[in-house]
């Protein structure tokens, strides 16, 4: 009915002449009057444009030709009642309905910038503004193992060892741990070995770790007391839980000290088969007791855990813990650097483990409680996660040592200043890229990406190939950092294929031809922006055992040429072809061109081109590669039956260490055979055997001498194309200080400084609103409707007449 | 007319029931639940063991719809399916697969925002539709109309992404009046809100506004309205309190249908503008091959189109005295 009204309005409101064309002119001249529209000339207008309402309707109601219309054409408060205080009624209520409709305005727009997304009360804060494109699946630090959840999860809880934020290469440095742990070797009998002992004499290794006295969590409810010792919410009736829904609404917050019993507990939980830890598996070859306390746990409640024994794991005092490990495992220190290893207080699972809290998401999956510099103060995986400053949070001093240029790049500027340096992080949830990008150049986001749409926009090649910003980037001061991720994506062959697969010359020699063939250095530039680098080998830079230059080259399908690697000719490879036993291309068996099989998941319209291209690759040796396309779970099928052929896949490095790539090509880790890593099922008992040596030695000239003959192996063997290590081409903006790459820290936010001052300039700067197209349009709307009324009108007079 | 929502509501349990079957079987014959296992337990030193642990404590470890080891009534409620499905009936959604939310908590948490900005949208839409179709059949036979409906051809042949995208770089970034994108509780919400629903309007015009003036075109030429004429009565009443009313009927059918439907959101819009709705609750579970709430809500979708059937059913009675339920 409403809508019928508001239409009889609008249609009076037409026939009158010429009304509507003076107040939009009126309305126009308001307008570009204040062409620089700024901060509160956008709320006068508002008022303005309340007024020319007014007038509009006034003026139309004068040219009408009812004598109702007349009646309401007088000034709205003459002959009307007047309140006590002598204002009109109908007067103060249209004042009160403007003050309403201001306050909303007001409350629902920043009226400095409209466009800002962000709430005003945090304007005084130091806060960092972030996103997140892929919602959150799990906050418990022994389930958690993706990237994007470490995102929350590093700056929250805290292991014994962190990575230093400057030093290159990666060193582990203590966090909550005094020092780095002390390394005890023991034979089978327990008794202690020299440093020095042989692998083969090592049957355990004890990793003694002493923590800081006077660490404290971040205030929460689990560890709520009453007068009496107890704990308050451990055992929350019905009628107490139905008040809640969120752990804000806990009104007694306590804390307690860190002690190395929470460090053991969180490894218990590791270890407990219902909490479905993703490195269960792993540490159970590691870890003493670990498998034996899986089993033994299988079917006890996770508030028993505490008083469960784990036989390797143990507290040695208060501060101090140990864990005991199955033979020789240096990379060990590395896990103890991650989420998995940090402690977690008995109370929070007892806490989180009541029916009424999971029923409503409140549980320890989603609302961490850690050490850390943060907090999670707000947790809306499907909009927003805000980290706030943990008042508890002890005295950390930011580094006063890093590499040489740290210091001319201002990265050693806040040394020894206590962290974190921001007061807050709001993650929002932006799951396209457009939107993200806009805010970014907006000042909404501090940092961000690149998307391939918006590459150009950003990001210049010099003649030399060297990476600048372009000039809009440069006039906003926007920093670009690049760094090439510790990660792998290659083109593996199916070594059990009986085609493509095996270690004999002529199948040797395909692949050979094959990763010549297939130019790497071309897909970077076509579909990644050249944001990849053409890898030689295994190991990308960063990790110990990666050869630069000459010295790293890949001497089967490259050349060293004026300085630099220059892939062999497609000549070579033909050759190679014809060694192998397919020249130009045709098998002698068929008489026709060899067909090789490509299994991807990446099979789309968007892929297609891709697809083409690694085509046209093999084309040029004359075999046809056919595609086939298929969703993931039968990918993952063939690749654990082995039925797959060429594959592609990636591998990311869960510490810097080689092992932890070279380890995907163990025979041993075969995936057919063993259901491990090694996707290729690639098999060389000279490989496996200078691995095996390899693995656990500490980074000495014998272990590069070592990785080199690794690299030369499975450079000749060829079971994998190595394809490209990916680049990072992240922007900031020039607020953002202590900017420095780390791609293996998970805590890097609390290094982070914003001068807040600049940005507040910058946006103000960057967001003035324009009005002017509105009402631009309106006017447009206007020329088209006024002839056609007034056609209306002539044709309704002749009517009438 | 009670008798008849009855009949309504009891016709509904065995339809949930086969859009229950026929969900599961869709999603079982692409997923199984090993799948559904490394799916979640991701690529990383993912063992047998760790499946098999994943498949027990979902009870993805028991047959599918027929549990030929057990005996008596457990052949069927041993089953995924019958432990599955049941709770659906009761609006027990359980707890998803990939992440141990509460899926009902969840739903009531997302339904919000994606119905903050789809009422609007609709209810506004609704009102410019009508008025633009009303002006065109009042200015019928002048350019005024020729152009509508060629602006109503244009406006539906552009993609609604279009919409979304321009929308967003015209009134987001070149005019900075709103945020591009985001969202908020309370007042604060509203300065997100009005971009998508000025989007949301804007690109429904074309077909909504042409499909109304059919209806009005219809109903302009019949007697009544030719009497209404004779009777002296101008164009505009004749319009408001005739034709408008008699039209209502088409009208209702394509709204009060949709109705319940709001909830669930839109995927596009709510992906752009961030909007925290349901939209793209379904589509990410089935990505992440989350049964559990693939299958909540699917079963929510079938519930509230029911429901929105039954409410166009009982709308026509309101508007129409000729229409009884029976």
């Amino acid at each position: 009915m409403s809508s019928l009204l508001w239409m009889n309005t609008l249609l009076m409101n037409i026939k009158s002449k010429t009304i509507g064309v003076k107040a939009v002119l009126s309305a126009f001249a308001i307008f570009s009057a204040t062409p620089n529209l700024g901060i509160k000339k956008g709320v006068g207008c508002a008022w303005r444009g309340c007024r020319q309402r007014d007038r509009f309707l006034l003026l139309q109601n004068l040219h009408s030709r009812h004598p109702w219309r007349l009646a309401a054409a007088k000034p709205p408060w003459m002959g009307l009642r007047r309140s006590s205080s002598g204002i009109p009624l109908t007067l103060r209520s249209a004042k009160m309905l403007k003050l309403g409709i201001a306050a909303i305005f007001l409350s629902a727009c920043d009226i400095s910038q409209l466009n800002n997304p962000y709430s005003k009360k945090d304007a005084d804060l130091a806060v960092l503004y972030s996103a997140f494109t892929e919602r959150p699946k799990h906050l418990d630090p022994a389930i958690s193992y993706s990237a994007n959840e470490y995102t929350f999860l590093g700056q929250i809880y805290e292991p014994p060892f962190q990575y230093h934020y400057l030093k290159r290469p990666y060193e582990l440095v203590p966090l909550t741990a005094m020092q780095m742990p002390e390394v005890v070797y023991l034979d089978v009998e327990g008794n202690p070995l020299p440093e020095n002992a042989a692998e083969a004499h090592i049957s355990f290794t004890d990793y003694l770790i002493e923590i800081k006295p006077g660490i404290r969590y971040q205030p929460h409810p689990a560890f709520a007391k009453n007068s009496d010792g107890t704990y308050r919410y451990h055992a929350l009736s019905d009628s107490e839980i139905a008040h809640i829904t969120a752990l804000a609404d806990f009104d007694q917050l306590e804390t307690r000290e860190l002690v190395a019993e929470d460090y053991v507990y969180q490894i218990k939980r590791l270890a407990y088969s219902k909490i479905q830890s993703p490195i269960a598996e792993l540490m159970k070859q590691y870890i003493v007791g670990f498998d034996e306390f899986y089993e033994a746990t299988r079917d006890v409640e996770i508030g028993e855990l505490m008083q469960r024994k784990l036989s390797g794991v143990e507290a040695l005092g208060k501060y101090r813990y140990k864990i005991r490990i199955n033979g020789k495992y240096p990379q060990f220190s590395y896990w103890l650097a991650m989420p998995f290893f940090a402690p977690m207080p008995w109370e929070a699972d007892v806490f989180y483990h009541q029916n009424g809290l999971i029923e409503k998401n409140i549980t320890l999956d989603w609302y961490p409680i850690g050490t850390g510099p943060f907090l999670l103060a707000e947790n809306n995986p499907n909009r927003r996660m805000v980290l706030e400053k943990n008042p508890n949070f002890r005295f950390e001093a930011y580094p006063d040592e890093g590499e040489p240029e740290d210091r001319e790049q201002g990265l050693l500027e806040d040394a020894g200043k206590a962290l974190p340096f921001i007061d807050k992080v709001v993650f929002t949830l932006e799951k396209e890229t457009i939107p993200y990008w806009q805010k970014f150049l907006q000042g909404y986001y501090d940092a961000s990406g690149i998307a391939s749409d918006s590459f150009d926009q950003a990001v210049q090649f010099s003649g030399s190939g060297e990476v600048g910003l372009t000039r809009s980037m440069e006039e906003k001061g926007i920093q670009l950092k690049t760094s090439t991720v510790t990660a792998i994506y290659y083109m593996g062959f199916n070594m059990l294929d009986s085609l493509v697969g095996g270690l004999s010359d002529e199948a040797r020699k395909l692949r050979q031809a094959i990763a010549i063939a297939v130019d790497y250095e071309e897909f970077i530039s076509i579909f990644m922006n050249g944001r990849g680098e053409a890898a030689q080998g295994v190991l990308p830079p960063g990790i110990f055992g990666y050869a630069e230059g000459q010295e790293g080259l890949n001497r089967y399908v490259y050349d060293w040429v004026d300085g630099r690697p220059k892939r062999k000719s497609i000549e070579a490879a033909r050759q190679l072809m014809v060694e192998a036993g397919y020249p130009g291309g045709i098998d002698p068996k068929t008489g026709q061109p060899l067909i090789l099989y490509f299994d991807t998941t990446s099979s789309g319209i968007d892929d297609r081109s891709r697809l083409n291209w690694f085509r046209k690759q093999f084309r040029q040796l004359g075999i046809k590669l056919v595609i086939r396309g298929t969703d993931y779970n039968r990918f993952q099928q063939k690749m654990r039956a082995g039925n797959a052929q060429i594959y592609m896949w990636g591998w990311n490095a869960d510490y810097p260490d080689p092992e932890n790539f070279f380890f995907l090509l163990y025979g041993p880790n075969g995936k057919v055979q063993f259901g491990g890593e090694n996707t290729g099922n690639y098999q060389n008992p000279e490989f496996d055997r200078i691995f095996e040596k390899m693995r656990n030695m500490d980074n000495t000239d014998e272990r590069f001498r070592l990785i080199q003959k690794l690299q030369e192996q499975v450079r000749y063997d060829v079971p994998w194309l190595f394809g490209f290590y990916p680049k990072d081409f992240i922007l900031y903006h020039q607020w953002y200080k202590n900017v420095k790459p780390n791609l293996m820290a998970n805590n890097r936010l609390k290094y982070v400084r914003i001068d807040t001052a600049i940005r507040t300039e910058k946006r103000q700067q960057w967001n003035q609103p324009v009005f002017w197209p509105i009402v631009l349009v309106l006017l447009l709307l206007a020329v088209l409707i006024v002839p056609a009324v007034l056609a209306y009108r002539r044709k309704i007079r002749a009517i009438a007449h | 007319m009670i008798q008849y929502i009855i009949r309504r509501i009891l016709y509904a349990f065995p339809l949930l029931l086969g859009v229950n079957i026929l969900t599961f079987v869709l999603f079982f014959v692409v997923n199984s639940p090993e799948d559904m296992a490394r799916m979640q337990l991701g690529h990383k030193h993912v063992t047998e063991q760790a499946v098999e642990n994943w498949k027990q404590q979902r009870g993805y470890h028991l047959p599918l719809l027929w549990n030929a080891e057990a005996s008596g009534t457990s052949k069927i409620t041993e089953t995924i399916f019958f432990q599955k499905s049941a709770g659906l009936f009761w609006f027990d959604f359980g707890i998803s697969d990939s992440d141990r939310r509460n899926i009902g908590a969840d739903i009531k948490q997302r339904m919000w925002p994606s119905l903050a900005v789809a009422l609007p949208t609709l209810l506004l839409g609704l009102i410019t539709n009508i008025c633009v179709a009303l002006l065109m059949v009042l200015f019928r036979r002048s350019y005024l109309e020729f152009g509508g409906i060629v602006l109503c051809v244009v406006l539906m042949s552009v993609s609604s992404l279009f919409y979304i995208i321009g929308g967003q770089f015209f009134i987001g970034k070149v005019l900075k009046l709103v945020p591009i994108s985001g969202y908020d509780g309370g007042f604060q919400a509203l300065k997100f809100i009005v971009l998508p629903i000025v989007i949301g309007v804007i690109s429904g015009i074309g077909s909504g506004a042409r499909w109304y003036r059919t209806l009005f075109l219809e109903e302009v030429e019949k007697d009544y309205v030719r009497t209404a004429r004779a009777k002296g009565l101008s164009e505009t009443q004749v319009l408001f309190r005739h034709v408008l009313k008699n039209a209502m009927i088409p009208i209702l059918t394509g709204v009060v249908v949709v109705l319940p439907l709001l909830f669930m959101g839109s995927l596009i819009m709510e992906s752009f503008f961030s909007i925290p709705g349901l939209g793209s609750y379904t589509i990410d579970a089935i990505n992440s091959q989350d049964f559990a709430i693939v299958r909540s809500m699917v079963f929510l979708g079938s519930v509230l189109y029911i429901v929105g059937l039954l409410l166009t059913d009982i709308s026509y009675t309101l508007v129409d005295p000729r229409v009884r339920l029976s």
